[in-house]
């Protein structure tokens, strides 16, 4: 071990979780704590799995006043990655009657999977406006409504973005993804509620049994992916340069009182706002299929969104004192608990709506934060079930057109590009979500509210 | 057509959300072209990709690990940007500066089903070393 722990690490998990951790876990959850300026401890969520610096599932945060750093590894890749979840309002019996339409129109639709573009190419001024206006700037510009902001964290656009600090490398990988799902465990699909587990949050959410949702998984795309590439390199080089010893070079960081600390905040956020704007273009894509398909001018009202791989400045009470604080969360979910000031009014009893997306098959659920005046780790939750196995050990177990038809006979449509993109996303291949969230509920991260499962899914 | 050396092969590792690429060969070129190789093999049978259509690349780094990281992120890009696939790799590599002509095509979703999309080269379990047998391997994990 290089340096010493600065502060403990600290995992919350049932002890069946805890020993189907790969050790990795550990050893990133103990080289995160060794950071300069980390305040109270290194966090792990229940679905925490190995990663790269920092784990999957990761939560720390950093006192700028104490030489502490923001890390493009502590994000992440795919920056601001996210799920949102819609309200359709339409029954199951009408779903039942129009599924194979909704599915093939959805398809069609929603640009999903290798070498796709989307419909919405944008100019360099365009693109410096999304970069800076996240889903505001989308609503703007006429996809989705004024009242999908409220429902959306930092209001739908992250204060503070420096469109400046994102490369022409980044800007280009971007030019024709607006509007793209991507590929991997990203995915769009329609979902019954199929168990209410609290009734009164879940009245305050506007669920109720068998409602028809609709969940979009996916994040800020080749620009984010871009930015996190270039500014993990720049960091791992002039971390010595800052007298940071890495224990692992892929903790890549710098002061956050640094030019460069700086400018990879400004290029971060802006990344936050290009997958909020993504998602709100999908989001109206999503609108107009459906109410195409249902051959009626449907709203569906968006319940809530939240990003995974951020850096967010936040204010938290660390013992007795209120401090501002650089929070990482890769791979974890904000919670933010009943009566957070961040939440729009009518969603201020119940806590903010924390979406923990499944795989394929499997189940999602909806959670709400808990922390009230005395939150835990950050008042994070974990944000999904995490891989159980390798791409190659699920491809050597299931063959993707198996898959399907599994999954079909069991009422679950698959589209997919990729059979055998299917294969490496198999449902088997991930933890069992349930008892992620049946963990995070017991370590008192997030309340169970709602599970969801799946009726049809289009997969990148 | 390039000759290649007998120790040219390369070969995916496992990590947990993940893959790792590895590529080894009887120089530090030849190992980078193999891992490039394993890395369209993310994404495809690389048989598959027919070497119509030539580009050209040039990355420069002092540090020889960082330098394969760039390689494969300027590979990344390119797939990426130019929605092709690549199946042939020629590399010239001296005191830190890389050139290469790369041959593929442009993805095609019905014959070449793309399994997954790359975001990045990572600097997990990344190593470039020449083995005490001679040969050179250069490998790291990829983000997908």
């Amino acid at each position: 071990m290089r340096g010493a722990m600065r502060v403990p690490g600290i995992i919350y998990a049932s002890d069946e979780l805890v020993r189907a951790m790969d050790d990795k876990v550990l050893q990133q959850a103990a080289n995160v704590a060794m950071l300069p300026g980390i305040v109270s401890a290194s966090y792990a969520m229940p679905d925490a799995h190995w990663g790269y610096g920092f784990p999957i599932g990761g939560v720390a945060a950093f006192d700028a006043e104490a030489g502490g750093v923001v890390s493009a590894g502590g994000v992440g890749f795919d920056i601001s990655c996210g799920v949102r979840c819609l309200h359709t309002g339409i029954g199951l019996e009408q779903f039942e009657d129009r599924r194979i339409a909704l599915a093939d129109a959805l398809y069609r639709g929603i640009p999903a999977g290798v070498g796709s573009t989307g419909s919405v190419s944008l100019s360099e001024s365009e693109m410096t406006a999304m970069l800076a206006g996240g889903a505001a700037w989308a609503v703007e510009q006429g996809y989705g409504r004024i009242a999908d902001l409220a429902r959306t964290e930092e209001r739908g656009r992250m204060a503070g973005a420096v469109p400046a600090a994102v490369s022409e490398r980044a800007r280009r990988r971007q030019r024709d993804e607006m509007g793209t799902l991507g590929s991997g465990n990203h995915y769009l699909e329609v979902q019954r509620v199929g168990e209410i587990f609290d009734e009164g949050i879940a009245k305050l959410y506007a669920i109720a049994k068998d409602d028809i949702v609709i969940s979009i998984h996916c994040g800020s795309r080749g620009l984010g992916h871009q930015i996190g590439t270039e500014y993990l390199k720049e960091m791992a080089q002039s971390a010595a340069g800052f007298g940071i010893d890495l224990p692992d070079r892929e903790l890549a960081c710098a002061p956050i009182h640094s030019a460069l600390g700086q400018r990879y905040l400004g290029a971060m956020r802006s990344a936050i706002n290009c997958a909020l704007a993504n998602r709100q273009i999908i989001t109206h894509l999503t609108r107009e299929i459906v109410s195409g398909v249902f051959g009626r001018d449907l709203e569906l009202p968006l319940l809530y969104d939240v990003s995974h791989n951020t850096c967010k400045v936040e204010e938290h009470v660390v013992g007795q004192r209120k401090m501002t604080l650089h929070v990482h969360r890769k791979g974890a979910t904000r919670a933010f608990g009943p009566n957070h000031p961040d939440l729009p009014s009518e969603l201020k009893a119940a806590g903010q709506p924390v979406l923990i997306g499944g795989s394929m098959g499997t189940s999602s659920y909806v959670l709400a934060g808990t922390g009230n005046g005395n939150e835990i780790a950050y008042a994070s939750a974990c944000h999904g079930a995490g891989r159980a196995m390798s791409r190659h050990a699920a491809t050597k177990k299931w063959h993707g057109r198996k898959v399907v038809d599994d999954l079909a006979r069991k009422g679950i449509l698959i589209r997919s590009p990729s059979m055998r993109g299917i294969a490496e996303e198999a449902p088997g291949a991930y933890k069992d979500v349930s008892a992620v969230v049946d963990a995070a509920q017991r370590a008192g991260l997030a309340r169970k509210v709602a599970r969801l499962l799946p009726l049809l899914c289009i997969k990148g | 057509m390039k000759h290649l050396s007998g120790l040219a092969r390369w070969q995916h590792f496992d990590h947990d959300a993940d893959i790792g690429v590895r590529g080894s060969g009887a120089t530090q070129a030849e190992a980078f072209e193999q891992a490039a190789l394993a890395l369209t093999a993310i994404v495809t049978r690389i048989d598959l990709v027919e070497p119509r259509q030539q580009i050209e690349l040039r990355v420069e780094n002092n540090d020889p690990e960082m330098l394969f990281v760039d390689w494969l992120d300027s590979l990344v890009f390119e797939m990426a940007t130019r929605k092709m696939l690549f199946s042939r790799f020629e590399i010239g590599l001296s005191d830190g500066k890389l050139s290469a002509r790369a041959w593929g095509e442009p993805v095609d979703i019905e014959r070449h089903h793309p399994a997954v999309e790359i975001k990045g080269a990572t600097l997990t379990e990344l190593k470039v070393e020449k083995r005490s047998c001679g040969t050179w391997m250069a490998q790291c994990v990829v983000d997908v």
